[in-house]
């Protein structure tokens, strides 16, 4: 099995086997990543643009550190700043950059769709680091490769997803991804985070928190954007830490051993109270390190091209 | 001059016969089985021959934004579509808000010569919304209705008072239903396709509430209200309720309505978002029964055009609309052949209709002493429709490049032949 694809755009397009042969590749390079030396020289020579329309520090830092640890030039371009502000249309933006013989586009944008429509205009490889509403896809490989070190195989595991799940580009790509590789899952929100028609997900709604958590093995909490809630969806941070925040109390009713995810940056006291945040079986941080993992394997197998001897990273 | 127009099978909206067709300068003369003379003879060959369409709904950019469309490349892409009549709305730049922009536009159709312009006026000064524009003036310089479409009349107090003038007029209220809060920043239909895509959603109440006020303003003014592009299954038992309690309540649907749900949205192309937005299979199945029980009264395409560059942009950038002039004869021969219409109710909707709603007395019908204004149509062509056939400056069709059966082989405006198809 290898992995055939130009692009890495969301994990509704992907099989279960590709999901899966990501997954073993991201565990390869997360042994790499526990060396004292941490860098392999597979993608020397190779230039990685982050491209970035988007703010985010994490995922950017987090795609840096992963292309530096292969060998690639790494480099960062915030689009918003400079270029598109000017009136240059998105793709002559692209373009541009690709003429200097740009490998591998990391794409953040603001617009479900945008990193598909770059995808299809460029020669170079393009990997989503978050288009809109749409999806995420190394964050979610990073999630299911998290649960998968603490509770082995996915299939039949129960998952919860819990918060903001319409604004979610996490949420969606999880949601695509553990349905294909078995996973029970169960979603919760207030009725101003979850989209009209949920048919699609095809994943048990649920009505309240206790019914959300309880046998749950993971429980993953979505985060708040409070710059959101002037726009209605929340009528205070009071009240969702209420009804729809993490305690022990909700936490006593899954499974024994659950696992507490969170994508970060976590709103203390709103999603999760601090003890949960901080209790063993939160894998917020094991979380943040296996990103790194992840994108040195959607790197590599991108940024292999036809010819180039595809060794083993390991 | 006398034009004889031999093999004719006229399809009007209440008959179909054949015969052969003498048009007098500009006047359809006699319909008869003889062979009158003429000073020119043209063989239809047994194709079918409509009363010119009339088309109450599109956008030709014209003044303002010539770069999408202007008059002269609306009037040809309206006559290779089989169209005479075209009611052009008032969006452009400057708004069609007063007499010198209708005269205006009025004037360089003529110019051009192809079609009958008439525009439609803003309801209100600038499209802001608040104040009337000066509907009598507008009238007497050419226009034919009003409506801020492309925006929706947010102001019920306003609607009320534009439909009581108009009313005093003798003139109707075309009505872009839309709540624009409610739509929010929604791109296209919200359900299973907007979870699917993470593209925001614009619910199918977003027209429906409109609607439902639009309905009541006209019981309350006892005016005339058109409801543009109807796109949803709640917007028709809505008006469906509304010719029930004898409300004066007409509306239209647009052919992309009735043939694509918003499926076609699942690979982000542009060139299938539109406002409204394509609808589910649902949706599009009512507009077909609306269609065929009457509650739908005619088919406008809300022809669209925009430059390519504009298309071609990120989803949530990317204007609404598409171009239609050219595919309303391919689309709704599609409902005739599948049975959902026959042949009489497309010259109805296509043509009769309209000119009944914009009394247009010597319109409408392929009869003696009308205007001739005629569409011949080659309904079995099969072709393609690409960038050659294409007229308007606008390419953003969904149906750019795809196969389509059914074409205008000949307009006839004003007697004079003004386009023939040789493909
Ligand atoms: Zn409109």
């Amino acid at each position: 099995m290898s992995f055939k694809r130009k692009d890495l755009i969301g994990m509704k397009d992907l099989t279960p086997e590709e999901i899966t042969y990501l997954l073993d590749t991201a565990d390869k390079f997360r042994e790499i990543n526990e060396r004292s030396v941490k860098k392999v020289p597979t993608l020397k020579g190779r230039t990685v643009v982050n491209l970035f329309f988007e703010n985010s520090t994490r995922t950017r830092t987090s795609f840096e550190i992963a292309g530096k640890r292969l060998g690639a030039d790494t480099i960062n371009f915030s689009a918003s700043a400079s270029s598109t502000a000017k009136g240059e249309t998105l793709i002559d933006t692209v373009r541009n950059i690709e003429s200097m013989k740009t490998d591998v586009f990391v794409v953040r944008h603001a617009y479900s769709g945008s990193i598909r429509f770059i995808a299809e205009n460029t020669e170079a490889s393009v990997i989503n680091a978050g288009d809109g509403l749409n999806e995420h896809p190394t964050q979610s490989l990073l999630d299911m490769l998290t649960i998968r070190q603490h509770k082995g195989d996915l299939s039949g595991l129960r998952v919860a997803i819990i918060g903001d799940i319409t604004h979610s580009r996490v949420a969606r790509s999880n949601i695509w991804a553990m349905k294909k590789l078995g996973v029970d899952l169960r979603l919760f929100g207030p009725g101003t985070m979850l989209p009209v028609n949920t048919d699609p997900f095809a994943c048990h709604m649920c009505s309240s928190m206790e019914e959300a958590v309880e046998g749950a093995d993971v429980i993953m909490m979505l985060r708040i954007q409070r710059e959101r809630m002037g726009k209605l969806l929340l009528p205070s941070v009071r009240e969702y830490a209420k009804f729809y925040g993490l305690n022990m109390k909700r936490y006593n009713m899954a499974a024994k051993d659950a696992i507490i995810m969170h994508p970060g940056p976590i709103n203390r006291g709103v999603e999760l109270s601090s003890e949960i945040a901080d209790y063993t079986n939160s894998v917020i941080l094991p979380q943040v390190e296996n990103g790194v993992a992840v994108r040195m394997a959607a790197l590599y197998l991108l940024g292999i091209k036809k010819g180039d001897n595809n060794e083993d990273p390991s | 001059m006398k034009t004889l127009l031999k093999n004719c099978r006229i399809v009007n909206h209440n008959e179909t016969k054949e015969a052969n067709i003498l048009i007098e300068d500009e006047i359809i003369k006699s319909i008869t089985t003889d062979e009158p003379e003429a000073d020119k003879v043209i063989d239809i060959g047994g194709k079918t021959v409509m009363p010119g369409l009339i088309d109450m709904h599109v956008h030709f950019r014209d003044p303002g934004l010539e770069y999408k469309e202007d008059i002269e490349s609306g009037s040809e892409a309206a006559v290779a579509g089989g169209v005479t009549t075209v009611c052009p709305m008032a969006n452009t730049k400057p708004v069609n808000d007063n007499r010198v922009t209708t005269e205006f536009m009025v004037k360089k159709a003529m110019n051009k010569g192809l079609i009958d312009l008439l525009p439609v006026g803003a309801v209100t000064k600038g499209m802001k919304g608040e104040e009337l524009v000066e509907m009598g003036d507008m009238l007497e310089a050419g226009a034919c209705a009003f409506s801020d479409d492309g925006l929706p009349v947010l102001n019920s107090d306003v609607m009320r008072r534009a439909m009581e003038y108009a009313k005093g007029f003798g003139a109707m209220i075309l009505s872009h239903s839309e709540d624009k809060h409610l739509a929010g920043g929604g791109v296209i239909n919200e359900g299973e396709v907007s979870t699917i895509t993470g593209l925001k959603g614009i619910p199918a109440e977003t027209e429906e509430i409109m609607i439902a006020r639009d309905i009541l303003i006209s019981k309350l003014t006892g005016g005339h209200m058109h409801i543009c592009h109807v796109s949803t299954e709640g917007s028709l038992k809505l008006i469906k309720w509304a010719k029930e309690q004898g409300y004066k309540v007409t509306c239209e649907v647009t052919p992309h309505h009735f043939t694509l749900s918003d499926n076609e949205l699942l690979n982000y192309d542009t060139n299938f978002k539109m406002n409204p937005p394509l609808r589910t299979q649902a949706d599009v199945q009512a507009m077909k029964d609306g269609l065929a029980d009457g509650t739908i009264d005619c088919i406008a395409t809300d022809h669209a055009p925009h430059h390519i560059d504009e298309k071609f942009q990120e989803f949530d950038l990317a204007p609404f609309g598409i171009t239609g002039l050219q595919t309303l004869i391919p689309l709704t021969l599609n409902l005739v052949r599948s049975g959902v219409i026959t042949e009489n109710e497309m010259a109805k909707l296509c043509s009769y209709t309209p000119a009944k709603l914009l009394k247009l007395d010597n319109k409408g019908a392929v009869a003696e002493g009308m205007l001739a204004d005629l569409t011949v149509i080659d309904t079995e062509l099969e072709y393609t429709f690409n960038k050659e056939l294409n007229r308007s400056k606008g390419v953003n069709s969904p149906f750019m490049n795809k196969p389509l059966k059914g074409i205008a082989v000949k307009t006839i405006k004003n007697g004079n032949v003004v386009y023939e198809y040789n493909g």
